[in-house]
């Protein structure tokens, strides 16, 4: 009887184990093999047989991803854009969470429930008046159009998120700020917004990758090459007559950095983040 | 509310209500007016154009068609096919994600590694997640291309007989795109599985043990009831999401071979853009609207009956 139960518990753990590997290596072979490829020579990278690192390796695709301005340009474009974003959207979902954390008033259910509905809005369903707007606006080919519309897609959640934070703050701070003379501001930006920083941080790191992975606007609110982000420019790389594969990649791997980054920093906001984000909606 | 009297006085008890009436609105005023210009105006808009007939570019003045263009479209096969593709894809990642995000999670939370080793399968695991979907349809246009390294493992380990074109064939492009969403789009599923597993109680499981319950029963009764919420919420998300999906088909297969893998966004997207058909891109534009909305309420109600 024991023995039986200790050799089902040993096929329970080997089997566990092989799971565990099987599914690391669905998840990472991809990975490994773009990292691999981008230090290839581009004539390597369909190699018979393909293996993993060759004679070829050098950082050679980076050295031109580097050397070339209109590449540079396109991180340029990208960390300009995504920052503006994440400042703006935390700002203003920082005030409108405030408003709806702490304050009753008229219409507020029906503006929560238009800000969660607001997220289910298919952004191609908004991409033929945005042209239009846009450029009635005379915002066309210019980083406004593309901080403005990605806002519109990172705001909501922002709002969700903020409030949820803010509701979990006792309303007591609020209180004895407001004993001692202060105003609705200063309960809001001395008291709340300190506490909640790590709240923001998760926010604003999860605005930035959203608005850094962006590609549908980035795509048709810009036209000329030097206001491509990241993700257009990849596939700027892919329609030209040759398939540069190696400088491809090297711009994924570049391309991915600074959220694979954020992400091994702040791992456990972004977890936190990412689950409430789904289960409060 | 009864203690912002105690700070601000009331000296003009009419205008002071008001203002602080006012104060919330000031609050969220930025993101109404956000709001108001990019989200209200171009829904009315696009549903304006979907009733018209030449909009934006043409030479003849906008004429009121009233649903013409709807009972267009409707009977139109390329549309339909975009529809029932759009239908396909959505519904078998939204499968495929459950079981992988709900089968990594559960190994994930078993003990039989140290916690060194977890968080290290759980960055792993969670790696697909941190591609932006044009760099994801590029390495899987790498993997998949026919001399890649996909069709090497597969020839080498006699799973096919000849090198297969993945994404360029009318039969197997929704089929490679779908599996290419799959991979992208099962890590969310998993940390979201993950913090709900954690909050399962212990208890639970020893009691079930108690009642001789074995794994698979302990499964069936305890884990999947305690999950149902996420799950469901999950997939009513998961679902918005990928009838939105656009970029990672556009880079791969741009809606073919012949419309093989066209999707509602990449049909729209060619409607406006290649034929500049604006009026029937805004007529496809609000079927998708409401399709997600369809779901969206369902998924809106869901979250409100978890919360009370």
């Amino acid at each position: 009887m024991t023995m039986s139960q200790s050799n089902k518990m040993r096929l329970t753990k080997a089997l566990v184990l092989v799971g565990l590997v099987v599914g690391a290596m669905f998840a990472g072979l991809p990975v490994l093999w773009m990292l691999a490829s981008s230090f290839k020579s581009n004539t390597s990278i369909f190699a018979y047989p393909p293996s993993l690192i060759d004679d070829s390796f050098s950082l050679a695709a980076y050295q031109a991803v580097f050397a070339d301005p209109q590449k540079r340009r396109f991180f340029f474009n990208s960390y300009l854009v995504s920052s503006l974003v994440t400042l703006f959207t935390l700002v203003m979902a920082i005030l409108a969470g405030y408003s709806f954390s702490r304050y009753n008033f008229r219409l507020k259910s029906t503006l929560n429930l238009l800000i969660i509905g607001v997220q289910s809005v298919p952004p191609i369903t908004l991409m033929i008046p945005y042209f239009g707007l846009i450029v009635g606006l005379k915002l066309y080919n210019t980083y406004w159009a593309l901080i403005l519309t990605h806002m519109v897609f990172t705001l909501p959640y922002a709002i969700i998120m903020m409030t949820g934070y803010f509701n979990t703050l006792p309303r007591d701070l609020d209180e004895a700020v407001m004993i001692d003379g202060g105003s609705s501001a200063v309960i809001l930006w001395r008291i709340l917004v300190p506490i909640s920083l790590p709240g923001i941080v998760s926010v604003g790191i999860y605005t930035f990758m959203l608005s850094w992975n962006e590609f549908l606007f980035a795509l048709t609110l810009t036209r000329t090459t030097d206001m491509r982000t990241v993700p257009i420019g990849i596939q700027m790389l892919m329609g030209q007559h040759s398939f540069e594969w190696n400088q491809m990649m090297s711009m994924s791997v570049l391309g991915s950095l600074p959220v694979l980054i954020l992400f091994l920093i702040f791992q456990r906001y972004f977890i936190a983040g990412m689950s409430a984000g789904s289960i409060k909606g | 509310m009864a203690s912002l009297s105690v700070s601000t006085g009331s000296k003009n008890p009419p205008l002071q209500k008001l203002r602080r009436k006012l104060v919330p609105f000031a609050y969220l005023s930025p993101t109404l007016i956000l709001l108001t210009v990019l989200m209200m105006i171009p829904i009315g808009t696009v549903l304006y154009y979907s009733l018209m007939d030449n909009v934006i570019i043409t030479n003849t003045p906008p004429a009121f068609v009233g649903i013409s263009n709807y009972l267009e479209i409707l009977s139109n096969s390329e549309f339909l096919q975009a529809l029932r593709n759009t239908l396909i894809l959505a519904i078998a990642s939204v499968v495929a994600h459950m079981i992988l995000g709900l089968m990594f999670a559960m190994l994930l939370n078993t003990n039989v590694i140290g916690p060194f080793a977890k968080a290290l399968f759980r960055v792993v695991y969670i790696l697909p997640w941190v591609f932006t979907a044009s760099i994801i349809a590029i390495l899987w246009r790498l993997l998949l291309n026919p001399n890649g390294v996909v069709n090497y493992l597969l020839l080498e380990f006699g799973f096919i007989a000849e090198r297969v074109e993945w994404l360029s064939s009318r039969d197997l492009a929704l089929g490679s795109v779908t599996f290419i969403n799959i991979w992208a789009g099962y890590p969310f599923y998993m940390v979201s599985f993950l913090a709900g597993l954690q909050g399962i109680s212990n208890d639970l499981y020893e009691a079930g043990k108690i009642d001789g319950a074995n794994g698979v029963q302990l499964f069936r009764y305890i884990t999947l009831p305690q999950l149902k919420p996420i799950l469901v919420s999950l997939a009513m998300l998961d679902f918005i999401w990928t009838t939105h999906q656009f970029a990672l088909i556009w880079m791969t297969t741009g809606g073919g071979p012949i419309r093989a893998s066209e999707v509602l966004s990449t049909y729209t997207y060619k409607q406006a853009f290649t034929s500049y058909q604006f009026s029937m891109a805004a007529t496809t534009a609000v079927i998708s609207l409401a399709l997600t909305t369809f779901v969206a309420v369902f998924y809106v109600r869901h979250q409100r009956a978890n919360e009370q």
